[in-house]
């Protein structure tokens, strides 16, 4: 009995038809009476296709991939929501799944007969829950109004209660979905800190997410799931980089954004390419740490584009954020963008980040938050090493971390 | 079956919330279990006891209605709240495993807290009318049983065709209206012509309510050969919502 979770070739097929269903007897009827020979759509498109995989006892393991690859409809299959078409699941222990941060909590209901109820819809027993509910009550910091009915309570509140059962539950095998997505940092900060505590308790954990840092800081193995399929499975660090990596496009100094598809935003604005400029406006193939380097964004304007602010941020291959440069942290207001095509630059002294890889993310928005459009790790931007300090000597990630400031030393004041 | 008896906390719980639920934030509280039966009984009295004078076998018109009230009113709810369970706890279905029998079977056993509440004014009817208290009152709970059969039967079909059809959920209330006529809670069976008895005994309410009826009231005896058509019916009627529920809900979350 080595592994606690064992998925054997699962595929999931859904009928496109299911998506547009006869939602009404009342269709169904009409349906028929008009076409009655006729049969009910074929096409099928497939969530899911010939997933395996095995997690061992105790093991951590990270699940990630783009929206719509199949993420969350296989955490439904193997917390058996959903049924898969085909294929074998094989699970050795006490299954819990969190989809969803509070399920089944009931507005009218207070704080503590809704941990009660959560906690037994996630499957543990009501003295396992007696026995923790005031550890529960503690950790949401809820005080007082664990006896007032949750509709009095505040979103965040009803977030931290749900959090709250969530880092209690009984279970030998949890399945997480993005829900660490939501709450303030420093409520983030102690569920992580208590889900690694979790696995560290001998228990099998799952985890899906987008937040790389997180998965990365988590798990120790991770599976990126494309179109379905299993891409790869392995060291996570390995993956999370080769997943990453098929978010650039390849070019070194002149990167056309027209193509990317992978986009959100209304469109006013559409970032059509980016450039990697020298101070005298020659284009930049090879950037080294401390250099001085223009970013050129190109861009198509709809009519009349009021108050927007531009955004370039800077990402390393596990996802942390490094930098935000935006036209709103440094003041400068684009009262009014002109129709068609334009071009903003942003001027950097001196890049002082150690070598390494690193993603560029893209935004134009107004300044009431409304996405004019967004490109996530759309560019790859390699920093090569330079003699920073004037030493002579390299600094590679390894052992510099991240950032490198200009400084001086002094010995005995001298 | 053994899954369900690992959850059976779950469904305590759930039957529990749908109880405390149901009557937080109301002006009247738990006492609504009694005003919607007695009610009935009092509008059923005065215009199918007084005015339409509707035979009651001799019996008071009050408690003739009224001691068959109380099983319909339990299986009427019943009927309306599992019907649509699934679809209000679609968040549920969506978003975690556990037996999905546990929501509508839950539906239906929070009505028997109801149930219970308005017996007392049975108690207290009888002692008005004095009508001696029979051992065939420790019947009621006996009877009970196939009376839930009956309603988990029926509600575990229209809760999953509620998932796929929608519109089941405006056909519950009339389907339940119609019921009613067929059953006899305002008239007694014996105002049936003899050819047609059969088809009523059919309906399983038909055999139980008249049983409900003639184990507290004097001079009433059970028509033992109803009685068990209406048992055989109310099992047939479980089996088969047990075996539609089974199959169809490998589906529910996919579709609801």
């Amino acid at each position: 009995m080595e592994f606690s979770l064992k998925v054997d070739a699962i595929s999931k097929q859904y009928r496109i038809g299911q998506l547009f269903r006869e939602n009404m007897l009342r269709d169904a009827v009409v349906n028929f009476v008009k076409h009655p020979f006729v049969k009910k759509s074929k096409e099928t498109i497939w969530a899911l296709k010939d997933v395996s995989f095995e997690i061992k006892k105790g093991e951590t393991l990270g699940i990630i991939g783009r929206n719509g690859a199949g993420k969350s409809t296989l955490l439904k299959v193997l917390s058996k929501i959903t049924y898969p078409s085909s294929g074998s699941l094989k699970v050795h222990g006490r299954i819990a799944s969190l989809l969803e941060v509070g399920t089944g909590f009931h507005l009218e209901l207070t704080g503590r007969e809704n941990i009660y109820m959560n906690g037994s819809i996630l499957g543990m027993k009501k003295k396992e829950i007696d026995k923790r509910i005031d550890e529960i009550i503690e950790f949401s910091g809820i005080g007082n109004f664990i006896d007032t009915p949750v509709k009095r309570y505040s979103s965040g509140m009803r977030l931290r209660l749900g959090f709250a059962v969530a880092a209690h539950l009984i279970a030998d095998i949890l399945l997480i979905d993005e829900i660490l997505a939501v709450g303030d940092a420093g409520f983030q900060k102690k569920c992580l800190n208590a889900m690694g505590g979790l696995s560290s308790g001998g228990r099998t954990v799952l985890f899906v997410s987008h937040n790389m840092a997180a998965v990365e800081n988590l798990c120790q193995r991770v599976i990126w799931i494309d179109d379905g399929k299993v891409k790869k499975d392995g060291d996570s660090k390995e993956v999370i980089r080769s997943y990453l990596e098929t978010f650039s496009n390849g070019d070194y100094s002149n990167f056309d954004l027209d193509k990317i598809e992978n986009r959100s935003g209304n469109g006013a604005i559409r970032f059509s390419g980016m450039e990697f400029l020298d101070l005298k406006g020659n284009p930049k193939n090879i950037i080294q740490t401390g250099d001085s380097l223009i970013v050129r964004l190109h861009y198509y304007s709809e009519n009349g584009v009021r108050n927007l602010h531009f955004a370039l941020e800077l990402y390393t291959v596990l996802g942390t954020k490094v930098t935000s440069l935006n036209t709103w942290a440094s003041g400068f207001e684009i009262q009014k963008l002109p129709w068609g095509e334009g071009y903003i630059d942003v001027e950097i002294d001196s890049l002082n980040i150690v070598a390494n890889r690193y993603y560029v993310s893209l935004w134009a928005a107004s300044a009431g938050n409304l996405w004019y459009d967004k490109l996530d790790y759309c560019a790859m931007l390699d920093v090569e090493q330079s003699d920073f300090y004037n030493s002579g000597r390299e600094m590679s990630s390894q052992h510099f971390g991240m950032v490198l400031f200009p400084c001086k030393w002094k010995l005995n004041g001298r | 079956m053994k899954e369900v008896w690992q959850y059976r906390e779950l469904f305590f719980f759930m039957v529990w919330r749908d109880v405390k639920i149901r009557y937080k934030q109301t002006l009247l509280g738990a006492s609504w279990a009694i005003i919607q039966p007695f009610f009935t009984m009092i509008v059923f009295t005065i215009f199918f006891g007084r005015l339409a004078k509707m035979p009651s076998d001799g019996i008071p018109y009050p408690i003739f209605s009224y001691s068959a009230l109380l099983p319909w009113t339990f299986f009427a709810g019943a009927l309306n709240l599992s019907g649509n369970s699934l679809v209000v706890n679609s968040n549920l279905i969506t978003k975690v495993y556990f037996p999905r029998i546990t929501i509508p079977a839950a539906a239906v056993f929070s009505g028997l807290v109801d149930f219970a509440i308005a017996f007392t004014v049975l108690l207290g009817m009888m002692v008005y009318y004095q009508i001696e208290f029979t051992w065939g009152l420790l019947m009621w709970p006996l009877l009970l049983i196939p009376l839930v059969l009956v309603a988990l039967g029926v509600g575990m079909i229209l809760s999953s065709l509620n998932v796929k059809y929608r519109d089941i959920k405006y056909t519950i209330p009339f389907g339940i209206q119609l019921w009613l006529f067929l059953t006899p809670v305002i008239y007694p069976t014996s105002i049936i012509p003899e050819r047609f008895r059969f088809l009523a005994a059919l309906n399983p309410l038909t055999g139980l309510i008249e049983t409900f009826r003639a184990t507290i009231l004097p001079g009433r005896e059970v028509n033992l050969h109803g009685l068990l058509i209406s048992l055989a019916v109310s099992v047939m009627l479980f089996v088969a919502g047990f075996v539609y529920f089974r199959k169809t809900e490998r589906n529910f979350a996919d579709i609801i």
